[in-house]
């Protein structure tokens, strides 16, 4: 049985690997034919660099999701701690709905209500007025504060409570225990809780193209305009540099995570 | 999302001293705060948002901004069920509902089927590769989705790489159509959600009991007796809430048919796309969202049910 699931899951491998492979490789391509090999060049990410409408849309991203995901962090492990450390409390199956719920949640549906919920806003409370970057940053705070949730609920699911109990039994205030006890504890889940909900953010097309306004087109909006017109070896070469960056990151912070033990 | 009913009094092994029950009351305005807040955000970010979704879908379309009547005009309650109606008589949209559910679920199993073996052989890997192997599961995951569904294009096209691979090797003599097809829109599914079923099934396949497997097979099993009557049955809690992390969101999936699909696989996620970006009519918009979720909510029910019952 043995060797045939091992097929079976190198073959998935393989399927899960190789359109990136080729991605990456037709990055470097001179052709401007996407099948054609027209010899190895670089510039398609020369090309990329002096587009100014999206390193625009990068440097708009980058923001969106830096603020969102620090937004998402700090609501999501609150939610973390209410769920598993306060536990039963009136609204507890709500809360615990409401931070599953985004996690599966069709994003058209996402978008789309928070849309008409800031419209609905602007019109009886006078804000948002208009939409652009705050709506964006609003509207990726929520699912992200899900992914988030979950990230710090099984870190504090791990963790004995004793610490915590021995400094409130030696006279900690609650908050005392949470700065001095809880956070360092759980430190490692925010990081990781923090680069989960920036990618979400970074990485988001349709909930953005709803909430966005004009003048706000993030990254992911920019390249979904650009493939709906074909496929564009600019595009291979942004891809390659995302994945690279994300490979990176992936490595360093799974090391980090490791020295910690 | 497994959180067990702990209140800091009872979890200890210990009754609470005087000292903590003092700092519970005290850090009473604390724990306040940190339950209120995300409590207020949810409520008014995710949850009141449905509201908004289902009175405008009561509205008709106005020209004005916001383009839609009030719920409440001068003569009092002016909503109605006009677009539910449309809906349900409209074959466009009916079809649309059973392509987005029929696509949804071919696509869960074929990732079921994918993503099992690769689950299996994570879960059973000596410790240093088992990382290893996670690893590269998840590292697609991070990457970024649009990125990933938009390499396939450069696979599938008309003149893609499989296509000139294909006619260059005399394989084929005319290119075979792949994209904007139904085909392509479960490759594409599929492929990104790979991973959302993996995981589950590879926690699952971790936690379960291994010595079970192994008296099975003490008591003369085969391997593949094992695997079906102890193995599969014993990992069922993860199969279902991977099956509903790839089935609830690719039902309202917009991207992928969008860009890799064609007219017979219109998806309720385009259509809902199309009438408010293309037709601006929101309040059938907002109705089309009202009855997907009414499509999404019992199985998100269910995977709360899977997930609590851990």
């Amino acid at each position: 049985m043995r060797p045939v699931f091992w097929m079976l899951a190198f073959v998935g491998f393989v399927f899960l690997y190789a359109p990136i492979v080729v991605l990456v490789v037709y990055s470097f391509n001179a052709s401007e034919l996407v099948t054609v090999w027209g010899g190895f060049s670089l510039r398609w990410y020369g090309a990329l660099f002096s587009d100014a409408q999206i390193g625009q849309a990068f440097r708009l991203s980058l923001l969106i999701a830096a603020t969102s995901a620090t937004l998402a962090v700090v609501l999501g492990t609150m939610t973390a701690l209410a769920l598993v450390r306060i536990g039963g409390f009136w609204g507890r199956p709500i809360l615990a709905g409401m931070a599953t719920a985004p996690l599966v949640m069709p994003e058209v549906i996402t978008g789309l209500s928070l849309l008409l919920l800031f419209v609905a806003m602007e019109r009886t409370v006078g804000w948002p007025a208009g939409r652009g970057i705050a709506t964006v940053i609003l509207a990726h705070s929520v699912f992200c504060l899900a992914y988030v949730a979950v990230v710090v609920q099984s870190r504090l699911l791990g963790l004995e409570e004793s610490l915590e109990e021995a400094a409130a039994d030696l006279g900690a205030r609650p908050y005392e225990v949470m700065r001095d006890v809880t956070l360092p504890l759980i430190a490692p889940a925010l990081a990781a809780g923090w680069l989960l909900a920036f990618t979400l953010s970074l990485d988001d097309v349709v909930v953005a193209s709803f909430v966005s306004g004009p003048g706000a087109s993030t990254l992911p909006m920019v390249i979904f305009s650009k493939v709906r017109l074909g496929v564009s070896p600019d595009v291979n070469a942004l891809a390659t540099l995302i994945i690279v960056a994300v490979a990176l990151g992936l490595i360093g912070a799974l090391i980090l995570v490791r020295r910690q033990r | 999302m497994t959180a067990p009913l702990s209140s800091p009094g009872t979890a200890g092994s210990h009754p609470p001293t005087p000292a903590r029950r003092a700092g519970g009351r005290q850090g009473g305005g604390f724990r306040l705060i940190i339950v209120l807040l995300p409590l207020l955000f949810l409520s008014v970010f995710f949850a009141a948002p449905f509201l908004v979704v289902a009175a405008i879908s009561l509205g008709d379309p106005m020209l004005a901004r916001p383009p839609y009547t009030p719920l409440f005009g001068p003569d009092g309650f002016q909503g109605d069920l006009e677009n539910y109606a449309f809906l349900l008589t409209d074959s466009l949209y009916l079809s649309a509902y059973l392509n987005a559910v029929k696509i949804a679920a071919v696509a869960t199993l074929l990732a079921l089927l994918i993503g099992y073996p690769m689950a299996y052989v994570i879960a059973t890997s000596p410790e240093p590769r088992r990382a290893v192997l996670l690893m590269l599961v998840v590292l697609p995951f991070w990457t970024s989705f649009l990125l990933r569904v938009y390499a396939l294009i450069g696979l599938m096209n008309t003149n893609g790489l499989i296509n000139s691979v294909l006619s260059t090797l005399g394989v084929i003599d005319a290119p075979l159509v792949m994209r904007q097809t139904v085909f392509a829109v479960y490759v594409g599914t599929v492929y990104t959600y790979l991973p959302f079923m993996i995981l589950p099934l590879y926690a699952a396949l971790v936690r379960r009991d291994e010595s079970l497997a192994e008296a099975a097979a003490d008591l003369g099993a085969g391997a593949w007796t094992v695997f079906f009557t102890v193995t599969l049955p014993l990992s069922l809690p993860g199969v279902v809430a991977g099956s509903m992390l790839v089935f609830i969101p690719v039902i309202g999936e917009y991207v992928i048919p969008a860009l890799l699909g064609g007219p017979d696989s219109l998806m309720i996620g385009q259509v809902l796309w199309n009438a408010f970006f293309s037709a601006r009519d929101w309040p059938l918009a907002a109705s089309v969202a009202v009855v997907m979720l009414g499509v999404v909510v019992l199985p998100l029910l269910f995977l709360r049910r899977v997930v609590e019952a851990r």
